[in-house]
């Protein structure tokens, strides 16, 4: 195991408690040098781990809000190496939760998968989760992370069989996220998720991070138990576009964090 | 010749793979469900009463086979025989329909009820309506609001149908972003919806089972060139959005090695970035909508917007099979720009009384543009005109 994996499995213990907080930040949104600022915010707040998500023109599996946090984000000059220069900002200025960044392929593929990896790893980052890459596909990212000392994440879905499910559970050496209902970000009851955090759990050591639809506080609590974390994306995004977004994100999460 | 042409069906390549591309890059939600229509299709395209109920509709409801018809004037024009393949003639007025009728009945034999599509002319989202009506299906179809506008009969037609329609994104917003909020509505509902794609895109199995409902093109073509002509083309020109009807028409020519492929994009304003639709010419690897090939992007890997005169061409990603069929060398492609696709949709009015589709357009200005004095060419006329009525008569040159 990496130590990048040792770092989420350490900030995401699996004690069977209350899910750890794991807030979700656009890079560049709302604008492209605040987002070390909003990382330490979001830390500031209680996160236990901070997903950064890299915009990509493209983004499958993203709902309504992320998607135009990422257009604007791309359209004031976001780019995947600014974006990782945020992360290494924020770790020069003190961050020390560790960061996924999720971002989709093609951003990644143009890059340079190993070339990606290590800037990444460079950069501060601990793992990577890409949802438009398969675990048939995952073999040359896979390679690349482990190269550089990233974890990677991977995602299970409600409508994953099970014989995949242990598959995407062994791979997995960052947490495996699970998805907490058929859709994209932002829509749905997390609830729903709690029949396949029960099929996944006995399948991996590594943390499950459940996500998609989670908004409140009495949600996070529900999952107590069933999820190691949540993670919380289109609340803090909307969050980011207050007056003043590192105060409100920071006051999102400590209120997720029940803080 | 009598009854349909008979589907050229392959075996799915393994992994989708065609040489480097291809693929099956999607979110895990709907990696089970591609894997169930995979094994489904490939299922259904060996059962001969499947087989023998396409055949039906392709008859008796579609209006196959289509007629090749040789274009004697514009023959005289380029110096050497043109024939066309008549697919402007099919019901709804395109190739589309080849593709929504079969992958409708393999819908209705997994058992989903509910289909989403997404269009960019409107001719894939006519022929999805038509078909979900003729089959009593639940018919949804995402369209950007640019194409709305400027294919309107088309989005009337879609709602006459039943069909509901979902406008998609800001005023600018065309057949790619359709696409995405096609495919993020079956992530959602994927338990019970069936997405039908409208070309050769997509994660596999989509490329090769287009392609394979779309090849009774080709193999009609074929043999009627074989009773009509007395042989083979020996030049196969059509035009390339998706490459749906281009890898219809191709599919049974690839084996003819003499036969010569010519696949043609949108050339648009120009080569700058943003101004044309032609991912093969000016394009590089990449993935998009779930597969990699050749796709128009920025250094960072952000997909660029993109321009046609054509609103089916008007898409910055290409089938998979094409990407690899240009790198082999099979076939090969140019892009011609928006006035030279007019300016051959004003000539084929004129020649031969036939009002082409903007898209279909542009593979026969490739057939003007051909030496004269040598061998047959067959032209994939993929589509009628009516829908881009508005589009020609409005057009000024930029
Ligand atoms: C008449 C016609 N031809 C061609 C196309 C391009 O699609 P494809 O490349 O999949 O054949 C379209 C797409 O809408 C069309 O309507």
């Amino acid at each position: 195991m990496s130590s990048a994996g040792d770092a989420i499995l350490a900030a995401l213990p699996r004690s069977g408690g209350e899910p750890r907080v794991c807030p979700y930040l656009m890079a560049g949104f709302p604008d492209p040098e605040g987002t070390a600022d909003l990382l330490l915010a979001a830390e500031a707040g209680g996160g236990a781990l901070i997903e950064v998500g890299i915009p990509h023109s493209d983004p499958l599996a993203d709902g309504p809000t992320l998607q135009a946090a990422g257009r604007h984000a791309l359209a004031h000059g976001m780019t995947t190496r600014l974006a990782l220069a945020q992360v290494e900002l924020a770790r020069s200025r003190g961050l020390r939760v560790p960061v996924v960044c999720m971002t989709y392929l093609n951003p990644v593929a143009q890059f340079g998968l190993e070339e990606f990896c290590r800037a990444a790893a460079a950069a501060g980052v601990d793992a990577v989760l890409v949802p438009d890459l398969p675990l048939e596909e995952m073999g040359g990212l896979e390679g690349s992370a482990s190269r550089a000392g990233l974890g990677l994440c991977t995602m299970v879905a409600p409508t994953t069989p099970d014989r995949r499910l242990a598959l995407a559970a062994a791979r997995a050496t960052g947490f495996v996220y699970c998805v907490s209902r058929t859709g994209v970000t932002g829509k749905g009851d997390p609830t729903e998720g709690t029949d396949l955090l029960d099929r996944v759990r006995a399948l991996s050591g590594r943390p499950l991070v459940l996500g998609f639809g989670v908004r409140r506080r009495s949600q996070v609590m529900a999952l107590a138990g069933l999820a190691d974390g949540v993670a919380v994306g289109t609340r803090i995004v909307e969050a980011a576009t207050g007056a003043d977004p590192a105060a409100s994100v920071r006051e999102v999460v400590a209120e997720l964090c029940g803080r | 010749m009598n009854g349909p042409g008979r589907l050229i069906v392959t075996a799915p390549p393994p992994r989708g793979r065609y040489g480097e591309f291809g693929g099956s890059f999607v979110p895990e939600t709907v990696v089970p469900a591609l894997q169930q229509l995979e094994a489904a299709a490939v299922e259904a395209l060996s059962d001969p009463q499947f087989l023998a109920e396409f055949y039906r509709l392709e008859a008796g409801y579609a209006g196959r086979p289509t007629p090749l018809h040789h274009a004697r004037r514009l023959s005289e024009r380029v110096g050497r025989p043109v024939w066309l393949k008549r697919e402007d003639l099919l019901h709804t007025g395109a190739h589309k329909l080849n593709n929504a009728l079969g992958q409708l009945l393999l819908a209705q034999r997994m058992g989903k009820h509910r289909i989403v599509a997404e269009t960019g002319a409107g001719q894939h989202g006519l022929a999805t309506a038509t078909a979900c009506a003729l089959l009593g299906m639940d018919c949804i179809v995402y369209m950007g609001r640019e194409d709305m506008r400027r294919q309107a009969v088309n989005v009337a037609k879609m709602k006459l149908l039943g069909a509901r329609v979902e406008p998609v994104g800001d005023p600018a917003a065309t057949l790619k972003d359709a696409t995405s909020e096609a495919i993020r509505d079956w992530v959602t509902n994927v338990r019970g919806t069936h997405y039908v794609i409208g070309s050769a895109v997509g994660p596999h199995p989509y490329p090769w089972l287009v392609r394979t409902l779309q090849s009774v093109i080709g193999s009609e073509a074929r043999a009627q060139m074989l009773e009509l002509a007395g042989g083979l083309p020996e030049v196969v020109i059509a035009s390339v959005g998706g490459g749906s009807n281009a890898i219809g028409i191709f599919a049974a020519f690839l084996a003819d090695s003499e036969v010569q492929l010519l696949g043609v994009e949108a050339g648009g304003r120009g080569p700058e970035p943003g101004a044309n639709g032609a991912s093969l010419g000016l394009g590089t690897p990449g993935v998009l909508h779930g597969s990699r090939s050749y796709i128009l992007q920025d250094r960072d890997g952000q997909v660029l917007p993109t321009h046609s005169i054509s609103a089916g061409l008007d898409y910055p990603g290409v089938g998979p099979e094409h990407a690899n069929l240009m790198a082999t060398g099979r076939a090969s492609y140019l892009a011609l720009d928006d006035r030279q696709a007019l300016d051959a949709f004003h000539l084929l009015t004129r020649l031969e009384g036939i009002i082409p589709a903007l898209e279909s357009s542009h593979a026969v200005a490739a057939a003007l543009r051909l030496p004269a004095g040598q061998g047959p060419i067959l032209v994939c006329l993929s589509g009628r005109g009516d829908k881009d009525l508005e589009t020609v008569l409005g057009w000024e040159p930029s």
